[in-house]
């Protein structure tokens, strides 16, 4: 048995090989629908339009961060569109009390789903996708009767600056997507518990033998998702200044999903890509953008993702042979 | 250096301990799978007997078939779901698929009863075709790629209705309209196709060497393959079958509703899977019953019928005790399951 | 040297002019796998009516070869012939069409389905109406499953019989489709005495109705006692292919091994040193570890400075021992004390803290994680103490990582390899530089040299003597028995989930090993090199 394996031509394939092309696709794809827009787009390139789409895109982006720490463990969260109307039903309640406490109420509702979620799949060992289904079903359903199913305005200042306001001409929603976004890669690379949440998702029985506390890590993943939404639902709110939990999230699990997938997450666990989850993210929102700018209609876009999805799972199943 | 302890009890193969052990055993498996199996039929017995009691409303026949009719939709494509679960797959394509084979029956009703049911077919299947391809030939993830299609065949169905402006409608006193609203002793078309649908997938799921393909498939597809099985092509077939009930399904519906609405169908995936793992199908694979998700469909929409017979309840508790339903039942399930596999 | 001692047993075939013809042969089978040789130029012929072994060490290409022949695999180069017509068999599925039914050594059943599906699943009984019909189905199934001795429902989920039972099981479904060849792949390994006996009755039966049988495994008692020919394979070569009757056992495993039968008997074949001195004092007492139908009531000790053999054959408990020590098993009752101090919970963070540590079995699937890279399988179970309020430091693992790559020498391009890109040796160091940089007190290693290359071996071997010199206590479970006895300085023999015996100083041999496994073990063989043979229990099984 030798033990150096031959790879002839390493570098002749490389540029064009589905590796590359998980890895870096998707800002080329990016890049590319950049150029397109800047050739052919009018008004595209503008400071007001690239402001749009990013406020557009920010509570995407954070619902897709935590969904990226899920995913990255082999998991999966259908509960977070359900987790952003649960959020965005409790907090005109609580607004009364001031920003905060309220902000901390509709936190908590995260934290509670969170939990929830994570005992379902790490001590009773459920299927994330069942398990996540009963609270995607139920928290809606349990968002209305909060909210008595009611559309409420909102008129309290705090919060309605937190949806519109800007600070050095970036609108406050993207500033604190981006944070968001440095946080979470901080907490996948830096910290014991992200390195820990890859390694349970790269193989939880070597994880569990080599003494990594499991559950705590699976639990822990399912909080900081719900949290997420639970923001993004917040923040949703805010740039609507209206709660309205019966539509506010609605199909957000997929969008969220699909911005991990396209940004070059494997669904198989072990990997957790935070830049390519943003950038998935943006790529969807600009093609979205792009056509609609050309005037092609919803349905155009809604078949490009649904191809752009499956190429980017084509070529990530090349690699999955391990 | 024979120091040689018989083996113990303990170490012996599970199909050999004392009788009065292995008997305690077997009732106790039995009685797991009996519960695992018709739990979810006891439930509903009962939820339906307490309520007839209740509310007298509920017990009536008149009800009694709206309920049914409400749920058939539902449960053609949760029947379809459960084959594709028993064999370890998702189908979260359903949804869309259901309300595209609505927009095309409706469109293609102005052609008569036949067009009207064969193009749904033909759009539905070819969708289902092209999930089983990608998932057992391409050896893409069912979840992703279902969700895909999703998108695509409401994609495809925004298209075809100029983005949901037009509503093709069913032309009033036709054959295909007569298919959806039509009754024979009370009870709608549709619940009957759906009980007739529901007697032959049973039938073909536990009777026939497909069916037994599709546990195996979903029980191990390894061994699966190492039996000789044709585990790529029960794959492709089963995700085939999703597609056309979705689309028959679809159809039927849009008959009752005399139009092919375009809003509709969105979440009915999750639902669908709600209905079959309430109804005891194994989401892992390899386990579950027909029976079981016609039970679960009709428990989701007695539940629905029940917070609709008190005014007082908003109808968003609906889904809370659905959900509620989900994890209780999951959870038992789990343990059930559990306790099956060991003596 | 050893007598002959199953001559009884080999007809004399090979001197009769009237050999049996052929019926499945490959001929000059080669097949890659990306970085292996699996298998190189390798010839079988299976003669109709023969009980033919298959034999070789972990890795020479046993399974391999099999699945070439059963269809899960294709060969790169050479080619099968099914009664001298050139076949090939894309999928199992044709395999089996063309009567070559395989018995694979885990079985490959579907747990949740019940007995008699799984026997008939593909080739269901129909009625009129083309459905299944289900009383013939149980009928038959339970008719041919008294005939292997099992009188289990039929109608329960395969998944809740013994493992013995449903190797049974397994075999009844292979042999009852119409085979004219059967592969074996060590059926016997989770069999109990009972079962062997009946496998072995239906072994031949198989002879009688002239159904050839390719027959893997790795015990010489069942080899001598049911088969006429043999191939030995090492390395993906072909290594010897004669009459069983013509080779003794010092010569057999001599060819398997590749060393010459001087040296085996001298020195050994392994990387171990000489024997070590041990501490008084246990650093770890386990009493009474029982679980429902693995463990029952075992009890070790191991001391500062020694390597401990755990000794007995697959599904003996073994593996289950070391991961109960490692908190990684559930118990039904036991305790584990490590340096005087019970522990109160046994969970792997728990056994771990108290200086515990398992290199597992099964590598892939419990022991690298692929997608990280070297240095992060090296500090996954120290990150903790590598890090400062939960905030990893790059420094300190470097500094770590760069210690233990160079003491175990480990081949990666950069620290920052994936592992799932390694070789199965170097995998293995990584994984052993994950708990040594957790200075254990006790290391159980669960086959720690299977599946990787003869370079690495010895390299891993030499690395226990070490540690064990440096007075790390070491519990060694290996199925190359050369290796454990060669490694070990005490053994523990482990038979049905119990301990059998215990060998200390001189007594720890091969032979004594073998007695020992041998004296009430399955096949009820238990010659050993030399000794007895079991002339009688030959003659009987040859009808």
């Amino acid at each position: 048995m030798s033990q150096l394996a031959l790879r002839p031509g390493r570098w002749a394939g490389r540029l064009a090989s589905p590796a590359w092309f998980q890895r870096y696709g998707v800002y080329a794809a990016v890049a590319v629908l950049l150029l397109f827009n800047a050739a052919f787009t009018d008004h595209f390139l503008t400071v007001d339009n690239l402001r749009t789409q990013l406020v557009q895109v920010a509570p995407v982006v954070i619902v897709a961060l935590g969904m990226a720490l899920v995913i990255g463990t082999e998991g999966v969260d259908l509960s977070v569109g359900s987790t952003m109307a649960l959020a965005a039903a409790l907090l005109p309640l609580y607004l009364g009390y001031g920003l905060v406490p309220a902000l901390l109420v509709a936190l908590l509702a995260g934290v509670v789903v969170g939990v929830v979620n994570g005992t379902l799949v790490a001590v009773v060992g459920l299927q994330p996708i069942v398990a996540t289904l009963a609270l995607f079903v139920g928290g809606r359903g349990l968002a209305l009767v909060i909210a008595d199913g009611q559309l409420k305005q909102i008129a309290n200042p705090d919060l309605l600056s937190l949806g519109s306001g800007q600070v050095a001409g970036v609108p406050v929603v993207v500033l604190i997507a981006g944070v968001l976004a440095l946080l979470v890669a901080g907490i996948v690379h830096r910290t014991t518990f992200g390195r820990q949440l890859v390694a349970v998702g790269g193989n939880r029985a070597a994880a569990g033998l080599a003494g990594l506390p499991v559950r705590r890590v699976l639990t822990g993943v399912y909080v900081l998702c719900g949290v997420l939404a639970a923001l993004s639902g917040v923040l949703a709110t805010a740039r609507l200044t209206a709660s309205d939990p019966s539509a506010l999230g609605n199909l957000m699990e997929l969008s969220a999903i699909t911005a991990v997938v396209v940004g070059g997450t494997p669904l198989t666990g072990g990997s957790v890509r935070v830049l390519g989850t943003v950038t998935g993210a943006l790529l969807m929102q600009l093609l979205r953008a792009t056509l609609v700018k050309h005037d092609l209609p919803d349905s155009t876009a809604q078949m490009a993702q649904a191809a752009i999805i499956l190429v980017a799972v084509y070529v990530a199943r090349e690699r999955r042979s391990r | 250096m024979k120091s040689l302890t018989s083996p113990r009890p303990a170490a012996v193969p599970a199909d050999a301990p004392p009788a009065a052990a292995a008997a305690a055993a077997l009732d106790r498996q039995r009685i797991a799978s009996l519960v695992q199996r018709q739990g979810v039929f006891a439930v509903l017995l009962a939820v339906v007997l307490v309520s007839s009691f209740v509310f007298p409303s509920f017990g009536t026949l008149d009800n009694a078939r709206g309920v049914t009719v409400q749920a058939s939709f539902l449960s053609v494509v949760a029947l379809g779901m459960t084959l594709v679960i028993i064999t370890g797959g998702i189908d979260l394509s359903v949804g869309s698929v259901f309300a595209l084979g609505g927009v095309l029956a409706a469109w293609a009703s102005q052609y008569g009863l036949l067009p009207a049911l064969l193009l749904p077919l033909a759009v539905c299947g070819a969708v289902g075709l092209l999930n089983g391809l990608l998932i057992a030939r391409a050896g893409m993830a069912p979840f992703i790629v279902t969700l895909a299609t999703l998108l695509a065949a409401r994609g495809l169905l925004l298209s075809l209705t100029h983005e949901g402006a037009t509503t093709y409608l069913v032309p009033r006193g036709s054959a295909f309209a007569e298919l959806g609203q039509g009754t024979l002793w009370g009870f709608g078309y549709p619940v009957l196709i759906a009980v007739a649908l529901f007697v032959l997938g049973g039938v073909v799921l536990q009777r026939t060497s497909f069916g037994q393909a599709l546990f195996a498939v979903g029980g191990s597809a390894d061994a699966a393959t190492l039996m000789g099985l044709p585990v790529a092509r029960t794959r492709v077939l089963v995700y085939v079958l999703s597609g056309l009930l979705a689309g028959f399904a679809g159809a039927l519906n849009a008959a009752r509703l005399s139009s092919g609405v375009t809003i509709i169908g969105v979440g009915m995936e999750l639902d669908a899977i709600a209905a079959v793992v309430i109804g005891g199908t194994l989401l892992v694979g390899g386990a579950g019953s027909v029976s079981g998700t016609l039970w679960g469909v009709l428990l989701l929409a007695v539940i629905q019928n029940l917070i609709n017979q008190i005014g007082s309840l908003n109808s968003s508790y609906q889904s809370v005790v659905s959900g509620g339903f989900l994890i209780v039942v999951v959870v038992a399930q789990r343990y059930l399951a559990r306790a099956r596999l060991t003596t | 040297m050893a007598p002959p001692e199953a001559a009884a047993a080999a007809p004399p075939e090979d001197t009769d002019p009237a050999v049996p013809p052929a019926v499945l042969e490959a001929i000059g089978v080669g097949k890659r796998f990306p970085g292996v040789v699996a298998l190189d130029d390798v010839s079988l012929t299976l003669r109709q009516g023969e009980i033919h072994a298959l034999v070789g060490e972990n890795g020479a290409g046993k399974s391999t070869l099999i699945k070439v022949l059963t269809g899960v695999h294709r060969p790169d180069s050479g080619e099968l012939r099914l009664h001298g017509q050139p076949v090939s068999f894309a999928r199992p599925y044709e395999a089996q069409q063309a009567g070559v039914s395989t018995i694979y050594q885990e079985v490959n059943l579907v747990p949740l389905m019940s007995v008699a599906r799984n026997i008939f699943l593909g080739r269901e009984p129909k009625n009129r109406l083309r459905l299944i019909d289900f009383p013939r189905m149980h009928r038959e199934a339970a008719e041919l499953l008294a005939g292997f001795g099992v009188t289990a429902d039929v109608r329960r989920p395969l998944g809740s019989l013994g493992v013995g039972t449903q190797q049974m099981v397994a075999l009844a479904r292979a042999v009852s489709v119409q085979a004219r060849v059967v592969v074996m792949d060590e059926p016997t390994s989770a069999l109990e005495p009972r079962e062997v006996e009946t496998l072995f009755r239906v072994i031949g039966e198989l002879h009688s109705r002239q159904i050839a049988v390719l027959y893997v495994s790795h015990r010489m008692d069942e080899l001598y006692r049911i088969c006429d020919r043999l191939t030995v394979l090492r390395d993906g070569r072909l290594v010897h292919t004669g009459d069983l009757a013509d080779l003794d056992r010092m010569q057999l495993v001599s060819m398997m091994l590749g060393r010459e039968v001087a040296e085996v008997r001298r020195h050994g074949v392994t990387g171990f040193g000489e024997g070590h001195r041990a501490d008084r004092e246990p650093v770890l007492t386990a009493t009474g570890l029982s679980r429902r139908h693995q463990l029952d009531d075992v009890a070790l000790q191991l001391h500062p400075g020694e390597v401990l053999g755990l000794g007995g054959l697959l599904g003996s408990g073994r593996s289950e021992t070391a991961k109960a020590l490692a908190g990684a098993l559930p118990l039904d009752s036991g305790t584990v004390t490590v340096a005087g101090r019970r522990l109160r919970r046994l969970t792997s963070a728990a056994a771990i803290r108290a200086g515990i540590s398992l290199l597992p079995e099964d590598r892939k699937a419990e022991g690298v994680i692929p997608g990280l890279s070297v240095r992060e399988n090296i500090v996954l179970a120290a990150m903790p103490r590598l890090s400062r309020a939960g905030v990893v430091s790059r420094a300190r693992q470097d500094r770590i990582v760069e210690v233990f790559m160079k003491r175990l020498r480990i081949k990666a391009s950069s620290p920052e390899q994936k592992v799932g890109e390694l070789s199965g040796g170097n995998q293995q160091k990584v994984l052993l530089a994950r708990w040594l940089c957790l200075e254990p007190r006790v290391l159980l290693l669960d086959e720690p040299t299977r599946g990787i290359d003869v370079g690495a071996k010895a390299e891993v071997q030499a690395l226990v003597d070490e540690l064990a010199q440096e007075g790390l206590a070491v519990l060694l479970i290996s199925s190359d028995i050369e290796e454990l006895v060669e490694g070990a300085d005490r053994l523990v023999v482990l038979r049905g989930g119990a301990v059998a015996g215990e060998l200390t100083g001189d007594r720890v041999g091969e032979a004594e090993l073998l007695e020992v496994l041998a004296a009430h073990g399955p096949g009820a063989g238990g010659g050993t090199s030399g000794d007895t043979a079991p002339d009688e229990a030959a003659e009987e099984e040859q009808g």
